[in-house]
């Protein structure tokens, strides 16, 4: 613990640096909110329209958010004055926030410990290394400013108990997770699925019992977060605002998921079919702004809606769901929520490109487990690390996150490579041979790696070169070249050539799934 | 709890780099200087996202004006106007009192601002400027100066220093690199504060690294070089004359050798002042313009031997600023005269790096017009000595921090100053990465934590309350006096130390010729 405590002391040092940074609008979304649970009775909270920047997270944030309104109240009223506080900007706030979010980080801390409190050494530290250090936290909580660490420490919590067997436990914090972030429940029917078949699934008596406690744990937990608002008959209010459908199918700046390629398609054959003489109609929405409002911003595809993109999800999360009903092992929990979460980033509504880190962060601890996790893994962080450059625009930032993204590739690969050479070598090398023979795959390229430990395949290789390409291109030659012409180009190109990345590591996460055999 | 802990260190032992950075060292020595050079530089780039300088506080401003108008000055006029007063170019106004690398550095720097944002370097216009723009591309001046002289300079000393200790551990290695690399005060001043001291104190480190394998020209070109940048470089011109006279001596044929090297050191200097030598008047000129003596024998509340007796003996009421030259050179030179004989005596490698870590007190200590940022010249052999004395590096580290601290409050850099320390002590206290073994823990701790807790609660108190009307320094005197005690001592101790290590290689000589 020490040690562990050891690593969080070095990022905070870096994070309390970062403190005057640049910081986006949830800066100020989260100062509103803290405005608003502290000078609003509860029964206001989700109809308060004072800012743009309304409540729309569960009740257990709003909660948290009182909490941290008390001490808040305490340094400067004024953070939390709902008319004078709005665009605040002296000190005290951006000092208040800032370090809440460093605080709040020490949840993350104690479901990482929890989670590698039992691995060798090594491994451990490795751990640390891989997730203390994220350079995409550091990103998205301590410049742009959100709550993630904390949120994705409840998930680890949760994790580490069902790996540990304590199903109860690990069912309970996960339904604390969801009354605090709702986007977390994409990996509810993991959840279900697993702890049906590996909780509840022990005679019918027995069972039936089981599943009636974890029911009643589940329920007397949204009770908690949601019982005053049902009291004062206000449900429907707070779900509309959680659920914001009208937001569109894809965020300001695109995530890069499945969609992306979609969009793509359409605007491909608009372009095919106006050549060849068809008549087709512009749509209305813009490529910039987002795709908002009711009417269909695709030319020639089908419109998708909430439930299509619903029905995909589940759909490419059958496979898992279908593997965790067969054989509920404690030991693939982790990679089947990672997975979830995957799906729910490529096929989900309204997706943020922020997102990205609830299937980077939990995959961290399958990625010490052999050298394929381990190849996939630095490949995949990389990638998602560097689809979160769009989120820091400023100049100010920009060596910020291109040493960030540096350093944390350096320390991926001097990392993996210790872990996969010395002692590990042995064992890395025999799961190969067996793959090779189980699976006859890529055998050239296995047997280089025999000898050598961690190296990364032609193709990553060339993928990860291309990335430099598609960042100089966006961010030094289309200036050059085009001037202010076309400002979404460099954007639509980060966005799409991530997507390829992220669509590869679903592909893999899916074949490895599929491919685990059954116990 | 406390045997299964117990149990884990034997393990890790056993195991023998079970410690937190054991995958940091994996690759060697270059791969790890790599990844800690990378986080090095982020540190940096952290640091200068906060105030500079002057920021705000016309007419004067700070350092970074004073940089920024010399980038003006040198972009716009020829070279050699660059130190005159004239109508285009107010003397008064943040001269040009650096010598002509400098100069030249900052024409370059300039050309890089000029293509990016002219305003920023616009002749008159630009006095006082100050924008988002202009601030970014300033500290990336530093940023990158540090990343292309102080980073490689490090890196050849690491390799320089550790090719002559093949036993040494890898983490150890590691760990000195992180411990010259993220030296707080260095990082405070160049990106906090603003100066370019990576520059200067890059050069002596590869000059340093340069006489330690042996190749004395580079080292001479080197020092001569980093001379050039910034005059007070001379603090460690006694050790480098001393050492290198030394070996010169032992070698067969010494007039030749010294001859060499003083050609060397009069060429590198010819090439920089190469515009200035036209003239006896433009040198001249140049020259008054680097001993600003009118600016008195110290400045604010350092921790040297002048300012700190001052409280006592009014030193600048009773002496003539002649005099006062006269006897800050005699103190001077007599207080580094120890260590340049036993250089002189016996060169060695180690002998050298605590020569440079002596000369560099003593002009701190007695020389004239000392700043508190001069601490950092001291600093440097104490960092490059890190695995020596961790003790002495992490206390002189300390004590400099905290000489800087009401320097580093004007300039609104508090929470820079408390995490950079903060990281400096989690470094240097790496669980079971580094033993502690050199560092006596009974020895000293009871008085070392007294010290510490002092100053904690003397930085409370200097941020938190406000001094009684009669004495408005009184909490910088008393900063001031903790610090000279500090450095007196250690002083001494690094003095000492030097004389003991000719002792033990005099020893080592006699056991040799009697086997």
């Amino acid at each position: 613990m020490a040690d562990l405590l050891w690593f969080f002391a070095i990022s905070s040092c870096l994070k309390l640096l970062l403190i005057p940074s640049y910081r986006s609008t949830d800066f100020e979304v989260h100062r509103n909110w803290l405005a608003l649970t502290h000078s609003l009775p509860l029964s206001q909270w989700y109809f308060d329209e004072t800012s743009p920047w309304t409540l729309d997270y569960p009740p257990l944030f709003a909660y948290f958010e009182r909490f941290l309104s008390i001490f808040a109240y305490l340094i400067d009223p004024q953070i939390v004055d709902l008319q004078k506080g709005l665009n605040y900007t002296s000190n005290t706030v951006i000092f208040f926030q800032r370090i809440t979010v460093i605080l709040s980080d020490s949840c993350l801390l104690y479901g990482v410990y929890r989670l590698t409190k039992d691995l060798d050494s090594r491994k451990r530290i490795l751990i640390w290394v891989l997730v203390v250090w994220s350079p995409m936290l550091v990103i998205v909580d301590h410049l742009h400013f959100q709550y993630n660490g904390f949120l994705l420490g409840v998930l680890l919590i949760s994790l580490s108990f069902l790996e540990q067997g304590k199903d109860l436990a690990g069912g309970f914090f996960f339904a604390v997770l969801l009354c605090f972030k709702h986007l977390f429940a994409v990996a509810a029917p993991v959840y279900f699925v697993y702890l049906f078949r590996h909780y509840c699934w022990c005679g019918l008596v027995k069972g039936f019992r089981r599943l009636s406690v974890l029911g009643a744990v589940v329920v007397a937990v949204f009770a908690v977060a949601y019982g005053p608002f049902i009291y004062h008959g206000q449900i429907q209010q707070v779900l509309r605002r959680m659920f914001p459908f009208g937001r569109g199918l894809c965020h300001a700046y695109w995530a890069p998921n499945f969609w992306v390629f979609y969009i793509i398609l359409d605007k491909g054959l608009a372009f095919l079919l106006r050549k060849l003489g068809f008549a087709i109609q512009t749509p209305e929405a813009s490529f910039t702004g987002g795709l908002v409002g009711d009417s269909s911003p695709f030319a020639i595809l089908p419109q998708i809606t909430p439930l299509a993109t619903f029905a995909m999800v589940l759909l490419s999360l059958s496979p898992c769901l279908i593997k965790a009903w067969r054989d509920p092992r404690p030991g693939m929990i982790s990679r089947w929520v990672t997975y979830a979460y995957t799906c729910g980033f490529l096929f989900g509504w309204h997706v943020h490109e922020k997102a990205s880190l609830h299937f980077v962060i939990p995959l961290a601890f399958v990625a010490v487990q052999s050298l394929e996790n381990a190849r996939h893994y630095f490949w995949l962080s990389i990638v998602s690390c560097y689809s979160l450059f769009p989120l820091l625009f400023e100049a100010q930032e920009y060596p910020i996150k291109v040493l960030l993204l540096l350093l944390h590739s350096i320390i991926l690969w001097l990392a993996f490579s210790a872990q996969f050479t010395k002692g590990e070598e042995a064992k890395a090398a025999a799961r190969i041979k067996k793959k090779d023979e189980q699976l006859k795959l890529k055998g050239n390229s296995n047997r280089a790696d025999k000898k050598e430990g961690f190296v990364i395949g032609g193709v990553e290789k060339s993928y990860l070169v291309g990335l430099l390409v598609v960042e100089i291109w966006s961010q030094f030659l289309h200036p050059l070249i085009f001037g202010d012409k076309l400002p979404f180009v460099p954007l639509m190109l980060i966005s799409i050539y991530c997507g390829l990345g992220i669509m590869y590591s679903w592909i893999w996460q899916l074949r490895w799934i599929i491919r685990s055999p059954n116990l | 709890m406390e045997r299964a802990k117990g149990r884990k260190v034997v393990k890790d032992k056993e195991v023998g780099d079970g410690d937190l950075c054991w995958w940091l060292v994996h690759k060697g020595i270059a791969a790890s200087f790599l990844c800690i050079a990378v986080f090095a530089l982020l540190v940096r780039v952290a640091i200068s996202l906060h105030p500079y300088s002057g920021a705000g506080n016309p007419p004067k401003y700070g350092d970074f004006e004073a940089q920024r108008h010399w980038m003006e000055i040198t972009l716009n006029l020829p070279v050699k106007e660059w130190y005159c007063n004239s109508t285009t170019n107010d003397i008064s106004y943040w001269g040009l009192d650096y010598p002509p690398l400098t100069a030249y550095q900052s024409y370059f720097h300039g050309l890089f601002l000029r293509f990016f944002h002219p305003e920023s370097v616009s002749l008159f216009t630009s006095r006082g400027h100050e924008s988002y723009l202009g601030k970014l591309l300033m500290r990336w001046t530093v940023l990158s100066s540090d990343a292309l002289v102080f980073f490689p300079a490090v890196f050849y000393f690491v390799l320089a220093y550790h090719s002559g200790r093949p036993n040494g551990h890898k983490t150890h290695i590691a760990w000195h690199i992180a411990m010259i690399l993220l030296s707080p005060c260095l990082m405070l001043i160049d990106h906090g504060h603003f100066q370019y001291n990576c520059i200067s104190l890059g050069l002596t480190v590869g000059a340093v690294a340069a006489v330690l394998s042996n190749k004395e020209l580079v080292a001479c070109f080197l020092f001569s070089l980093a001379l050039n940048h910034k005059q007070m470089t001379a603090y460690f011109a006694p050790a480098f004359f001393s050492h290198l006279l030394g070996k010169s001596l032992r070698h067969q044929n010494p007039v030749l050798e010294v001859l060499k090297l003083g050609l060397v050191v009069l060429g590198t200097f010819a090439l920089v002042w190469w515009p200035y030598l036209h003239s006896m008047e433009a040198f001249s000129r140049v020259l008054s313009r680097l001993a600003p003596f009118e600016r008195g024998i110290y400045e604010d509340y350092v921790a040297n031997f002048w300012c700190t007796t001052s409280v006592l003996v009014k030193w600048k009421r009773i002496f003539t600023i002649q005099s006062l030259k006269l006897l800050s050179l005699g103190a001077t030179v007599s207080t580094c005269l120890p260590s340049m004989v036993q250089q002189i005596w016996a060169p060695s490698n180690q002998g050298f790096l605590y020569g440079l870590l002596n000369s560099a007190f003593s002009f701190y200590m007695f020389s004239f017009q000392v700043h508190e940022k001069s601490i950092l010249l001291p600093l440097l052999p104490a960092s490059l000595l890190a695995l020596e004395e961790p003790f002495l590096l992490k206390w002189i580290t300390l004590y400099a921090l905290f000489s800087m601290f009401p320097l580093l409050c004007r300039d609104k850099l508090v929470l820079p100053y408390i995490a950079a320390s903060a990281l400096f002590v989690l470094i240097y206290y790496v669980p079971s990465g580094r033993q502690d073994a050199k560092e006596t823990r009974s020895f000293n701790s009871f008085v070392t934590t007294c010290l510490v807790s002092c100053s904690v609660v003397l930085h409370i108190v200097y941020l938190t309350m406000h001094p009684p009307h009669r004495y408005p320094f009184l909490f910088d005197a008393m900063i001031m006096l903790l610090c000279f005690s500090q450095f007196m001592l250690l002083a001494f101790y690094t003095n000492a130390k030097q004389w003991m290590l000719m002792k033990h290689s005099v020893l080592l000589d006699k056991e040799k010729k009697h086997h």
